[in-house]
């Protein structure tokens, strides 16, 4: 298409016989081409990029793949320095890592739903902008500050305060009374699970906005024509047509929580044991990548690439839903 | 029927709405309260730390008064600069491509869907792939891989946004250039480059936001230094690891550092954020 709408500028230089002009257009020509397949490199480099994070984590996990096979995904047992070799599984990181995402969305969703409606359904023009801006600052504050304020403010205020409360409130009530069993600790998966979920809240949010306000008007007032309420039009007209939407962001969210370093890392404990309590500590991929990495070598350092690559694969996935549901959702616009 | 005010069956819709309505009044009120309080916590902690001393003085050995941060938050800037100076360029010109040359390619849209994972690619992945990449080849800890690990997170930040921008640009403007005989490259750069300029801005300030607060990618590629140092080569001091290391030590001189800088890094990165918004905004009223 570029080289058609030079071929055409060329036939007035001959007319015109001018050399000078002819140089210029074909450095212009030899800048256009530059320019492009400068530009597609950039593009095509994108793609290198993600090929050469899995060749790369690949690599370096290989060692502790053909060491461990895939006990690494069955053991439970973290035991770094044994001597002669380590004893290392993934279970207790995978285990944490899952039950903090899942129930830091279970948090964060209805939250971040009941934000959207505000903002789209309740808010006063005025101050939509404002507390729209607001929540979404909470994305914007780094990830160690969210640590440190969980170690410092938050784990010791939940210890002292709300986890007694809980323990004692399902002490008599059998499966509940072992998901919340005492006793109370600073550093514990429900913790990070927490801060997960305020974490999350303004990317669930955000995309919950932005496809409840594609919702045609004109259904939404034939509702209310209706004579339905606020919540009957949300819940039977704006939630079943953006639904894929919804979901879409709901998986983003999700590929966040899992990959979330500094601020799990901060509050969860480190303990690679598996304990059937939320209140009790335990780790994640990320988690423990972050505090041990620096200090290993040998296979622990490649049984820790590894964590990285399963984690990679585990968002790679998570993400790839998300994405797919949300391109269905703009195609279904399209039509 | 009785009226819709004593209509048992209106009444309860309408308690059910009620109800409804305050828990999305609830919800919001549960998300800016968690803002107010974390930022509440950081001024508290920080704000008794904050003086020219912070800006001025190298980062104290343990157990001792005063000092700074000004190495960390040098190094942090340098750090910072680099990796937005490497990654913004190969940002914006694969955005371009996608936008302007391959707008309806089979590899742009590929490209457009690694991009989104990168985009959301946990960060300590990047720290390990730049470990693998860069650092292990090297032979040790330096600024430049730090630098690197940053520009792969700038990079899918800033395709992200201008792509956007420029698919934003109307397309008659470049049809007017084109028929003024204008090549595609000065139509893209002259043209659709200056009419999306306030959009492309706010995805680079949005890639600095994104960035000057990571922490994960930067641990095992730079390290951290005590000392002042502009040698890229080396460990250089930079301030989310500065604070990550002083922030659980017992010293309660280095605890009260970190909170100074926790509280510096969180308004810089945040202004940044409000920057960019603003910006943002100002070109969609236009």
């Amino acid at each position: 298409m570029a080289s058609s709408g030079l071929a055409k500028t060329e036939t007035p230089i001959d007319n015109n016989g001018s050399l000078e002009r002819a140089r210029v257009l074909r450095s212009m020509r030899l800048g256009d081409v530059l320019f492009e397949s400068l530009t597609r490199t950039a593009a095509i480099s994108v793609l290198l990029l993600l090929g050469g994070i899995i060749i790369s984590l690949f690599i370096g996990a290989w060692p502790a793949i053909k060491t461990y096979g895939f006990d690494f995904l069955t053991t439970q047992r973290w035991a770094p320095s044994l001597k002669p070799q380590p004893i290392l599984g993934a279970l207790g990181p995978i285990y944490g890592t899952l039950v903090s995402s899942l129930l830091a969305m279970v948090i964060a969703v209805p939250v971040g739903l009941g934000i959207s409606i505000f903002l789209t359904e309740l808010c006063p023009h005025v101050l939509r902008r404002p507390i729209s801006i607001a929540i979404e600052l909470l994305a914007g504050i780094p990830s160690i500050i969210y640590g440190m304020w969980g170690f410092f403010v938050l784990g010791p205020f939940l210890a002292e305060h709300f986890q007694p409360a809980v323990i004692d409130f399902f002490a008599d009530v059998p499966v509940l009374n072992v998901i919340f069993a005492g006793p109370a600790s600073n550093l514990s998966l429900f913790n990070a699970a927490l801060i997960l979920a305020i974490m999350v809240l303004p990317f669930i949010t955000a995309i919950s906005r932005d496809v409840f306000a594609t919702v045609p008007v004109v259904l939404k007032e034939a509702a209310y024509g209706a004579g339905c309420t606020t919540w009957e039009v949300v819940w039977n007209v704006v939630i079943p047509y953006t639904r894929v939407g919804v979901i879409g962001g709901v998986m983003l969210g999700l590929g966040r929580a899992l990959g979330e370093t500094m601020a799990v890392a901060f509050v969860i404990g480190n303990a690679f044991k598996i304990k059937a309590s939320l209140f009790a500590p335990a780790t994640t991929i990320s988690a423990a990548i972050a505090s041990e990495f620096a200090e290993s070598d040998g296979l622990h350092q490649s049984s820790l690439i590894l964590l990285g690559l399963l984690l990679f694969v585990l968002t790679f996935m998570v993400l790839t839903a998300a994405r797919i549901m949300l391109m269905r959702l703009e195609r279904n616009q399209g039509k | 029927m009785g009226s819709p005010k004593t209509n048992p069956y209106y009444a309860g819709r309408k308690r059910i709405n009620l109800l409804a309505m305050g828990l999305c009044y609830g919800a919001t009120l549960f998300g800016l309260t968690w803002l107010v309080m974390i930022l509440g916590t950081l001024v508290s902690n920080g704000l008794p730390g904050l003086s020219l001393d912070l800006l001025t003085q190298n980062t104290p050995p343990p157990n001792s008064t005063g000092g700074g941060l000004a190495n960390a938050i040098v190094g942090s800037l340098m750090l910072t600069a680099i990796g937005v100076g490497i990654g913004a360029p190969i940002g914006l010109l694969a955005g371009t491509y996608m936008a302007e040359y391959g707008r309806h390619s089979k590899l742009t849209s590929v490209i457009r869907f690694i991009n989104d994972i990168l985009l959301s690619a946990p960060s300590i992945i990047i720290g390990l792939f730049v470990y693998g990449a860069v650092v292990v080849p090297m032979g040790g800890f330096s600024g430049i891989a730090g630098a690197l690990a940053l520009a792969v997170i700038v990079i899918p930040v800033v395709v992200r946004t201008t792509e956007d921008m420029l698919l934003l640009v109307p397309n008659p403007l470049r049809e007017a250039a084109s028929a003024l005989g204008l090549p595609r490259s000065l139509v893209i750069r002259r043209v659709a480059y200056r009419a999306a300029k306030a959009g492309l801005v706010t995805g680079v300030l949005l890639a600095v936001a994104r960035v000057s607060g990571e922490t994960a990618p930067l641990l095992f590629t730079v390290l951290n230094n005590q000392f002042w140092s502009l040698d890229l080569t080396g460990s250089i001091a930079n301030l989310p690891v500065t604070i990550n290391n002083f922030v659980n030590n017992p010293d309660p001189n280095w605890k009260k550092l970190a909170w100074s800088g926790a509280l510096l890094i969180t308004f810089a990165v945040l202004s940044l954020n409000i920057a960019a918004r603003v910006l943002g905004s100002s070109r969609n009223e236009k």
